[in-house]
């Protein structure tokens, strides 16, 4: 294959929005959160279980982690973009990462329903 | 006066290097780059570019002190000695701070900087309102210095496949233009991951902009425009 300069592969807007998007999830997931546990009367175990028996805290939990996961993929990919070059390097990590990522999506949905 | 200036001569030296000056005059009102001009007195061998000497032409682009800018309207006054002068960075040195800007122009040309309209064209010029021709202020004052492109760090790391600041200030300078009929094959133009979207809004380039513009927010602008004809 001749070595040339090859551009043009028509997305990133997508990604860029999803970025945008996971982080205010995020954000306001974070924010909740804290409120939440500084309403409690006691931290401990118990306190900790029972917030985390209710379906929709564990929901909601799931939300934030998906939104985390692809906000990490867009970072790692941006990083991996930027710093290594060459293309089969490059999409050996990518397909790792997401491989990765959609592992840490099935252990957090065994963690948050205890399964 | 004391500075400290980088040198290379590909010809002769093996590594570049830099060279202490020492100039006995007073800063007062004077710029970098009468300095320069002076200090090429004292060694004829000192490469640099220069034109108009009054910040239009862009041709004294220079790393100043570790911060890109026109040495023709920087003034000595304002500067911690000794003055340390090095090339844009990120672009091959030709000699001492001569860049070679081939990459630069090149991303530049990617963008099609002129008007397209297919209408035949009026007897006297395509009129704009007052209103949209305000939309291009900020954007057509770029002299194409290249100290906002050689700030950015995604260029940098990218700068065969990532237009840079300078050129995507000049892609919304067209897509902003009412005249303009090729709105759409501009954006699809730039919609990449590499042309626009390894900007990530490090802001470098309006930082140094010796013009004091604002390409991270014409990339916004572009950004938005995609978002609004996405969704």
């Amino acid at each position: 294959m001749v070595n040339r300069i090859v551009t043009g592969a028509h997305y990133g807007l997508r990604d860029w929005l999803v970025q945008r998007v996971t982080a205010v999830v995020m954000a306001i997931y974070a924010v909740v959160v804290v409120v939440i546990l500084l309403m409690q009367p006691s931290f401990g175990y118990d306190t900790w279980a029972g917030l985390f028996s209710g379906n929709l805290m564990r929901t909601f939990s799931l939300l934030f982690l998906l939104s985390l996961f692809y906000h990490a993929w867009i970072g790692v990919r941006d990083i991996v973009m930027d710093y290594v070059k060459p293309a089969f390097v490059r999409l050996l990590i990518h397909v790792s990462v997401i491989l990765a990522l959609i592992l840490y999506v099935i252990w957090s949905m065994q963690i948050l329903w205890g399964l | 006066m004391r500075f400290r200036i980088y040198r290379y001569n590909p010809d002769v030296d093996s590594a570049p290097y830099m060279q202490d000056f020492e100039l006995n005059m007073e800063s007062g009102d004077a710029m970098l780059l009468d300095a320069l001009m002076m200090l090429r007195k004292q060694d004829d061998s000192l490469g640099f570019r220069k034109s108009c000497r009054e910040g239009v032409c862009g041709s004294d682009a220079m790393n100043i002190n570790g911060r890109n800018g026109l040495a023709c309207i920087t003034s000595l006054s304002s500067l911690k000695q000794p003055i340390e002068i090095r090339p844009l960075p990120g672009l091959p040195v030709i000699r001492d701070l001569i860049v070679d800007m081939t990459q630069f122009f090149k991303q530049y040309h990617s963008i099609k900087p002129y008007l397209v309209n297919n209408d035949p064209p009026p007897e006297t010029e395509r009129l704009q309102s007052p209103k949209d021709r305000l939309e291009l202020d900020g954007l057509y004052e770029c002299i194409l210095c290249g100290c906002c492109t050689t700030a950015c760090p995604s260029f940098w790391w990218n700068p065969d496949k990532f237009v840079g600041p300078a050129g995507l200030l000049q892609a919304y300078r067209f897509i902003a233009d009412t005249r303009d009929q090729d709105t759409a094959a501009r954006l699809d133009n730039l919609e990449d991951p590499y042309r626009l979207f390894r900007c990530h809004t490090i802001m470098n380039c309006a930082d140094v902009c010796p013009k004091e513009l604002n390409p991270t927010e014409a990339i916004g602008k572009i950004k938005d425009m995609m978002v609004k004809r996405a969704v």
